[in-house]
């Protein structure tokens, strides 16, 4: 299987503090791959840096082989790299509709062509198959802010998916979710990641969900890597007990 | 009756009035109406830069001033008034580009302060380099335009000339607003980090909502100077850059028609308080501290909230 992305001896400091610390690792095609880790572990820094969102202070990301570090956060995403962070991040004054529309425009021709071109060539049609697979049909007309926290979070995940991304990195997904939406959640990442063969890199405190979810996770603890496996090997590991499970 | 029904009706209405109100006012009046929609292309354009795009600017009244040189110089050596549209619109995209870079790197009281330095800057270049604006002397008779044989020289043909543009440039605006641009530019303003991640192009989307924003204050300048017929540098000072931004807060920052109703309250009602005598901009003062105080979001978000409460009344009682 190929790598989709390979992050490579990757470190991040703060003044003293390596909040990411030689981090290596692979994502392969069509993975889901879970990070996990105490608060203040440097999962999100790690999330920012393979982004663009971020400058690392050493080390490599490459995208299917490519060389991507520097390269900014919208030219990545035009790559097809989808993302989501550990806040909510929708547009409150917008609809769930042109949210969605958003989100996926600047993956169509050029900037000329969005201001001179043919209004929305299709980009409608995607977002409504968009808000029919996320449930959100009933809402797709009201502003993003008036949603209930799970309603914004489910729209901040289908605007990850708009374009149609190869890879997509999760930041806490599950975060304030509550149970029944949580399910239909992992439904619907599942089943982007069997039909478009999108690969994943989630990061959840949520155990239940991540271990149901993920195919392999790595544990971070202090801004290093201290075990990667099988969910099962995960959840019986001594060392990822102490850091993080155990308490 | 539906929200849009409602709003085509109060827009027929409106230029029903815009059209028929020179024929019943002193020259005075056609004065103040024709300067009515010539502060209101300059503060839709601050309102693209600040009400959609978030980028806070109290420049505004520069690239007026800069249109208005360039029209005034143009125009009284004998070019077209279609030339200083077209050098103004040219230069002011320009120069409003690149004052677009300091936007990159810094926000909101900041950007402010860098803004408000080029306007200091400008006039400093209006008042001083007298070679070519000659100073504070000022250019005067500066003509109005014949348009294929029709003399705007007249007050009221004047003013439907300013109509015209104002039409002209609300509908561009309406066009960039309705399109991704439009989209995109709300999303600077809502999330730039999330908009970054979105593969929206936030550094280019701020340099032109500056170039375009600044663009319309050309043209406003350039309808100003044969408007006045006379234009000096304090015309175009700080004054004016914070008049089009209370236009642009007090009508309602990123809604379409706020600039419309703000410049009619920042031009027309201090001479509709005249019969206060001496307390009318004291009068016009407390008017916008109140309105701004309880209802941040300008008239439009006043009335906004008004149809919704009574939307709500309406259905409750059926």
């Amino acid at each position: 299987m190929a790598a989709v992305l390979q992050v490579r001896d990757l470190t991040k400091a703060f003044g003293g503090v390596h909040a990411v610390n030689g981090v290596s690792f692979e994502v392969h095609e069509g993975e889901i791959l879970g990070l996990i880790g105490p608060n203040g572990s440097g999962k999100s820094t790690l999330f920012n840096c393979i982004l663009g969102q971020l400058a690392p202070s050493s080390g490599e990301v490459r995208i299917d082989g490519r060389a991507i570090t520097g390269m900014r956060p919208c030219d990545l995403n035009r790559l097809g790299i989808g993302r989501t962070f550990q806040l909510l991040q929708v547009f409150p004054q917008l609809t769930v509709r042109e949210n969605l529309v958003l989100a996926g425009q600047e993956h169509q021709g050029s900037m000329w062509t969005r201001l001179l071109g043919p209004r929305d060539a299709g980009l409608t049609a995607a977002a409504e198959r968009m808000i029919e697979f996320f449930r959100l049909t009933a809402l797709a007309g009201e502003r993003a802010g008036a949603l209930s926290y799970g309603q914004q979070k489910l729209l901040d995940v289908a605007m990850a998916f708009m374009a149609g991304p190869r890879l997509v990195l999760l930041d806490e997904p599950a975060g304030g979710v509550n149970l029944t939406m949580l399910a239909g959640l992992r439904e619907r990442l599942r089943a982007i990641n069997e039909s478009e063969r999108a690969t994943f890199v989630v990061i959840e405190h949520n155990m239940e969900f991540v271990m149901s979810l993920c195919t392999r996770i790595l544990v971070l603890a202090e801004g290093r890597i201290i075990a990667e496996g099988a969910p099962e090997a995960i959840r019986n590991d001594p060392r990822v007990i102490e850091a993080y499970l155990g308490t | 009756m539906s929200g849009k029904r409602g709003l085509s009706l109060i827009f027929l209405l409106a230029a029903g009035v815009l059209v028929a109100a020179p024929f019943g006012l002193k020259p005075y009046g056609i004065y103040l109406l024709s300067l009515w929609a010539v502060m209101t292309i300059a503060a839709i354009g601050l309102n693209l830069t600040l009400g959609y795009a978030g980028q806070i600017s109290l420049a505004q009244a520069a690239f007026v001033g800069i249109g208005a040189y360039t029209g005034a110089l143009l125009t009284t050596n004998g070019w077209p008034l279609g030339a200083a549209f077209a050098l103004a619109i040219v230069l002011c995209f320009a120069i409003g580009w690149l004052l677009g870079y300091p936007a990159l790197r810094v926000a909101h009281h900041y950007l402010a302060f860098v803004t408000l330095s080029f306007a200091t800057l400008v006039y400093l270049v209006l008042r001083n380099e007298e070679w070519l604006t000659k100073g504070v002397y000022g250019i005067s008779g500066i003509p109005r335009p014949t348009l294929l044989g029709w003399s705007t020289k007249g007050p009221v043909d004047f003013y439907f000339f300013c109509l015209g543009v104002l039409a002209l440039a609300s509908l561009a605006a309406w066009w960039l607003i309705r399109s991704p641009w439009g989209r995109a530019f709300t999303a600077l303003r809502e999330n730039p980090i999330r908009a970054l991640s979105l593969g929206i192009d936030t550094r280019r989307y701020t340099l032109m909502a500056f170039a375009i924003g600044s663009a319309l204050g050309g043209v406003a300048g350039v309808l100003y100077a044969p408007l006045v017929q006379f234009i000096e540098p304090n015309a175009f000072a700080l004054n004016l850059s914070f008049n089009l931004l209370l236009m642009v807060i007090v009508g309602g920052a990123g809604r379409f028609f706020g600039p419309f109703l703000g410049a009619a309250v920042s031009v027309l009602l201090p001479e509709w308080l005249r019969f206060s005598e001496g307390l009318y901009l004291i009068l016009y003062a407390i008017f916008v501290m109140v309105l701004l105080a309880f209802f941040p979001s300008g008239l439009l978000g006043l009335a906004e909230r008004a149809q919704k409460s009574w939307l709500r009344s309406s259905k409750s009682a059926t």
